[in-house]
């Protein structure tokens, strides 16, 4: 809501600058936004009629003006304004003003010829950024007076964000009530008087759906000038309260809204036939709007239409067909209540709102419409002039909104707010807002007047008490409350504790979009399905992402444009992946239909380490983020077996196991994507359910042996076909209780291996709590180990 | 001069002449060996009268001692030597860099929620957590929105294509879904607990320029109890605050505004009074006290039990903390911007 504030001041005056002014609007919940000057500061300017204008003698863009500013003499002035006439009028700047940047005005030569003065274009002065001549003023304007005064600009743009509950905030009069109960001012309301009828001229007018409209008043107004031009004063207060004037007659009808918050609108009576009829819409029914849209209104829009046709979108928007033109003489005006219910979304599903819908749907004062209906036919007449006919009034008493008794119990107030205050002061703040209070003696009753349609419960009167009893007035004490530990289980890994380890082994945290490319989700996902935007931002954001890989591929690519080779980033967050039908997983989730679990995943690419003196460069590999991945769980062992994935290399690629169960998936990425997206090299991610990470195993002591160990080393030649984890499986199944540790230290392939096969060595520990191994039992365990290797993956004793 | 000293004199000569260990031990042999000079010395005594024999003999053993202890003070010395030379020759460059991998980070956003879960958890506030595809209820309706209400155009949704649910805008349906189940764990008991929870976490919105993102995070404050008042949440927040910006030059306002679901509602502006923001309020949470509707949404009694709950940008935060002024900045994944908050 904007309004200029020299508008506000004539309803309401308190003694108090435009930022303090500003503040207690801010404070009690009048968000002012922004205060604009309508001028910038600026002195010296008065009203001047051009005399004479002759060619420049050395200048062709020149002219050579005198200038009447009422000093009795005429005064030289250059010009080079292309509207610049005899008999013109505009703002001249004497020797010695000051114009807005603080330019000084001076007498100079300019080509030649003596100039004394400026005449001003509407930038010049701060005003807009009109420069394509002077600046126009009305031939009545009088010639020597000073054009701050004339043009009244020592005024200030009020903005103020309004909250949706605060529809009677949405005029002057609204603010200004405000003001005067804030600030303790006497408040002014616009004159209202009752224009009698002079003519016999009438419509009627049904309420089909009294609920929804359940008062509407019209009345008919004849021989109207519709090309009479608008005030300037109107002009000017519609303009600084942010609506273009546009003709007499809609003119008025704007500023009666801004004036008093009731919307009203003026058919061309020589346009409309029978009755008006307040009703919904028949099946098919269309409507060409004042905007040139052609809308199909929807089944429980409501409209305003006589007996041929529909007219106009109630409380929307009027019909181009029924509009006033610059030719119409005889209007039918309207100032109606809708139901909120009845105008709410309908304007927003049709992609528009107005001035009028966005007030109705908040709430319109349901007793203003005939104080308005007659101010504006007041208005009406004393610019366009025009004979009245009767008020029409069609009212369903039912269905007009209540004002119930809302109780408020003191106590209660002064528990939720925390504070202590009087009952007396109390109802005293309540009464300054026009609330009708009635003391119970155990209880308030309270009831609103009809312009509010926020105060329905108890909690929304002791919102009122809060703003006029000030928030800043509220303590701000440290709470009590009873104490007790919270839980910190030992089973379970924090959030922070799973990228603290990520990021001690070198990796960055990103955060990443959540809606990708869908391009993205099907090469790297293959997800044929991929859970939609209906309004996407832009068509490269349109599809939730199903894995957090795709991010991480690209953050890559963009990092290596701008030259960082070494990238290795990681990213918590949730993917999204459809849960309907027989897939079922997801399905009794949060959210039926969807399954959203949180994922971890990390990205390495080129070299293993920071470039560095005291180590070969290598690239980083899979067995590198393997490690990172391991030692993000340990002490919990990790499985690997080899799995196809659409992103990744398909030789390269591992599911991850925990326990038995898999939890995701390591591998380099596939060529094919490393070379289309310009990745360079072969990174490698991995991408983990985040919950199987935040798990955790409380230790517990064992018995550590003081007998020694005995260590032999095994180097087992197998087929390459045969996996290490394999080999390794094969042992476990095979020791007995004194073999401590296996580790596997050395895998070879070439000469002195057979073709075919590849060399593992393993590091055997053995050793007994009680005692010292003899050697044969020793040699016993390893025979024993040879043979079940042999016989599950062919290994035998490399020589 | 006796003869005796004159050998012990000659042997600390000859030992100082000794350059290394081999020069030493050859050196100790004309003197200390068994044919050496001292050793003959004692087979001189044979000769000699009883009482000649003891007083020379112990003036033999004397110059022995002596020499013996020059021999290991070369000794020493000369291993001395052994090691500063040794110690010299492995002297390091001990500015070249380290080696080995380098710590990554966690990002911006995150380091600055740590602290604030920190500072909650301070003061007996848990982590909860809810979906980001949210159904219409949640979001909406139970957050006291019903459909074709105005204030539902204050936020600007995403939906689905095809489905009812929407992302969600705020982390605020985590409140529902953190009453309903706290009242259901107590349900039928004669008292139900506090529960103080805060919920941060991803919340999308259709907008995007250097203060608007697309996807932005969110924090969300609630604590539901029998005695919970607008001064403990102005107590709250302030202490929050200052304790965030680690400064008590903090000025921080409750300005009345209006969410649908809380009553009193306020936004909270904070100035700061010195750096480059001094002199400006800055608005940075949006609080109120929870709304009747609300509560009974969250299965909660509003007669027996009131609450706060109070929601921040996270990012508004971080980009304040650390100087940011580009929101896109956070979600660009540069590596270089990042890098810098570790």
């Amino acid at each position: 809501m904007q309004f200029s504030e020299n508008w506000l001041r004539t309803f309401v005056n308190p003694p108090l600058d435009s930022a303090a002014l500003a503040h207690l609007l801010t404070m009690a919940g009048l968000e002012v936004e922004e205060t604009r000057p309508v001028a910038p500061p600026f002195t010296g300017v008065v009203v001047a009629r051009i005399v004479e204008a002759e060619k420049h003698p050395n200048a062709d863009k020149l002219k050579l003006c005198k200038v009447d500013i009422g000093a009795g003499e005429l005064l030289q002035i250059v010009c080079g304004a292309p509207n610049a006439a005899v008999g013109m009028k505009a703002p001249c700047a004497k020797v010695g003003a000051r114009l807005p940047g603080d330019f000084a005005i001076e007498a100079a030569k300019l080509r030649g010829v003596e100039s004394f003065g400026m005449l001003c274009s509407a930038r010049e002065l701060g005003l807009s950024d009109d420069h394509a001549g002077l600046l126009a003023l009305p031939e009545e304007a009088p010639v020597g007076a000073d054009i701050r005064a004339y043009l009244a600009l020592d005024d200030t743009r009020f903005e103020i964000k309004l909250t949706p509950n605060r529809a009677d905030c949405l005029s002057l009069t609204g603010i200004a009530r405000e003001v005067a109960a804030l600030a303790g001012a006497p408040f002014t309301p616009a004159p209202l008087t009752l224009v009698p009828p002079v003519t016999d001229a009438r419509r009627a007018i049904a309420l089909d759906a009294p609920k929804a409209c359940p008062r509407y008043c019209g009345r008919i107004i004849g021989g109207v000038n519709a090309r009479a031009q608008t005030p300037g004063w109107m002009k000017d207060r519609l303009q600084r309260s942010g609506i273009r004037a546009i003709h007499a007659l809609v003119d008025i009808t704007n500023y009666v809204m801004l004036e008093l918050g009731q919307p009203l609108h003026v058919f061309d009576n020589a346009r409309l036939s029978g009755a008006i009829h307040v009703r919904l819409p028949r099946p098919g029914e269309e409507l060409l709007l004042l905007n040139e849209q052609t809308v199909k209104p929807a089944p429980d829009t409501l409209l305003i239409a006589d007996e041929a046709r529909a007219l106009a979108l109630a409380g929307i928007m009027g019909g181009e067909e029924s509009g006033v033109t610059l030719a119409t003489t005889e209007i039918f005006l309207e100032s109606a209540f809708f139901a909120p219910e009845a105008v709410a979304g309908r304007a927003r599903a049709h992609g528009f709102s107005s001035d009028a819908s966005h007030r109705y749907e908040r709430g319109v004062d349901f007793q203003l419409q005939r104080p308005a209906i007659e101010r504006a036919t007041q208005l009406i007449l004393d610019i366009c002039g025009g004979a009245p006919g009767p008020v029409e009034e069609a009212r369903s008493d039912a269905d007009l909104p209540q004002r119930r008794e809302v109780r408020l119990r003191p106590a209660r107030a002064r528990q939720v707010l925390g504070i202590e205050l009087d009952d007396d002061i109390l109802r005293g703040l309540l009464e300054r807002v026009h609330l009708q209070v009635r003391d119970l003696a155990v209880e308030l009753r309270v009831t609103p007047p009809a312009f509010r349609f926020d105060i329905e419960i108890e909690e929304d009167l002791i919102e009122e008490i809060a703003r006029l009893y000030g928030y800043d007035n509220i303590p701000a004490p440290a709470p009590r409350a009873g104490l007790s530990m919270l839980a910190v289980p030992e089973s379970a890994r924090t959030d922070w504790e799973v990228r603290h380890r990520l990021a001690g082994r070198g990796f960055q945290e990103v955060v990443n979009f959540a809606f990708v490319d869908e391009a993205w989700e099907h090469d790297f996902c293959a997800n044929a399905r991929p859970i939609r935007l209906a309004n996407p931002i832009a068509s490269q954001m349109s599809v939730m992402r199903s894995s957090l890989l795709p991010g991480l591929i690209a953050n890559l690519a963009s990092n290596r444009k701008r030259q960082q080779n070494r990238v290795r980033v990681f990213e918590s967050g949730r993917c999204f992946v459809r849960a309907d039908g027989e897939s079922g997983a997801g399905a009794d989730g949060e959210v039926p239909g969807f399954a959203q679990p949180r994922r971890l995943a990390a990205l390495a690419a080129g070299p293993a380490l920071p470039e560095q003196w005291g180590e070969a460069a290598r690239p980083v590999d899979f067995y590198d983020l393997k490690g990172d991945l391991e030692a993000l769980f340990a002490p919990r062992p990790l499985a690997f077996a080899p799995v196809a994935a659409p992103a990744l290399h398909p030789g390269r690629a591992a599911a991850v196991f925990l326990d038995g169960r898999r939890i995701g998936v390591i591998g380099e990425i596939h060529p094919q994507w490393v070379q289309r997206h310009e990745l360079g090299g072969a990174p490698i991610v991995f991408e983990i359910d985040l919950e199987a990470a935040l798990a955790a195993v409380r230790p517990a002591n064992g018995e550590i042996s003081r007998m020694p160990a005995a260590l032999r080393d095994l180097a087992l030649v197998v087929p390459v076909s045969v996996s290490a984890e394999q080999a390794l499986a094969a042992l476990r199944e095979a020791a007995p209780e004194v073999v401590r540790e296996i580790s596997l230290f050395d895998v070879y392939q070439g000469r002195g291996v057979e073709p075919g096969h590849k060399s593992l060595a393993f590091r055997i520990s053995m050793q007994d709590t009680q005692r010292t191994l003899e050697d044969a039992e020793v040699d016993a365990v390893i025979s024993g180990l040879l043979l079940h290797v042999e016989r599950a993956v062919g290994g035998r004793l490399r020589v | 001069m006796d003869k005796l000293d004159q050998l012990v004199n000659e042997a600390r000569t000859a030992f100082a002449a000794a350059a290394d260990g081999a020069a030493l031990e050859q050196a100790k042999a004309r003197f200390l060996g068994k044919s050496g000079l001292v050793t003959e010395q004692l087979k001189a005594l044979g000769g000699l009268a009883p009482e000649e024999k003891r007083e020379r003999g112990a003036a033999i053993n004397r110059a022995k001692t002596a020499i013996e202890a020059a021999l290991e003070a070369r000794r020493d010395s000369l291993r001395a030597a052994a090691l500063d030379a040794q110690l010299a020759a492995e002297r390091l460059d001990v500015t070249l860099p380290g080696r080995g991998p380098a710590p990554g980070g966690l990002h911006p956003v995150s380091r600055t929620l740590e602290r604030i879960e920190r500072l909650f958890h301070s003061i007996g506030f848990v982590i909860a957590d809810g979906p980001e595809i949210e159904t219409d209820w949640y979001n909406f309706t139970a957050l006291n929105l019903p459909p074709n209400h105005p204030a539902r155009s204050m936020q600007d949704t995403f939906f689905l294509d095809g489905r009812d649910e929407v992302l969600r805008t705020h982390t605020s349906p985590v409140q529902i879904r953190a009453m309903l189940a706290h009242a259901e764990r107590h349900r039928g008991r004669d008292i139900m607990p506090d529960l103080r929870i805060i919920a941060p976490g991803r919340v999308y919105r259709v907008d995007s320029d250097a203060t608007h993102s697309p996807m932005f995070h969110q924090i969300e404050v609630l604590w539901v109890g029998e005695r919970v008042s607008f001064a403990d949440l102005k107590g709250v927040a302030v202490d929050f605050l200052r304790q965030f910006f680690e400064t008590e030059a903090l000025q921080v306002r409750f300005r009345p505004s209006f969410f649908p679901f809380t009553e009193p509602s306020a936004e909270i502006d904070v100035g700061f009074m010195g750096g480059a923001l001094e002199g400006r309020w800055l608005e940075i949470a949006g609080c109120g006290m929870v709304h009747p509707n609300v509560l009974r949404c969250g299965g909660i009694d509003p007669e027996r039990h009131t609450g706060f709950a109070f929601g921040f940008g996270l990012d508004r935060l971080a980009m304040l903390r650390y100087g940011v002024g580009d929101l896109r900045l956070f979600f660009e994944g540069d590596l270089r911007f990042l890098s810098q908050f570790r």
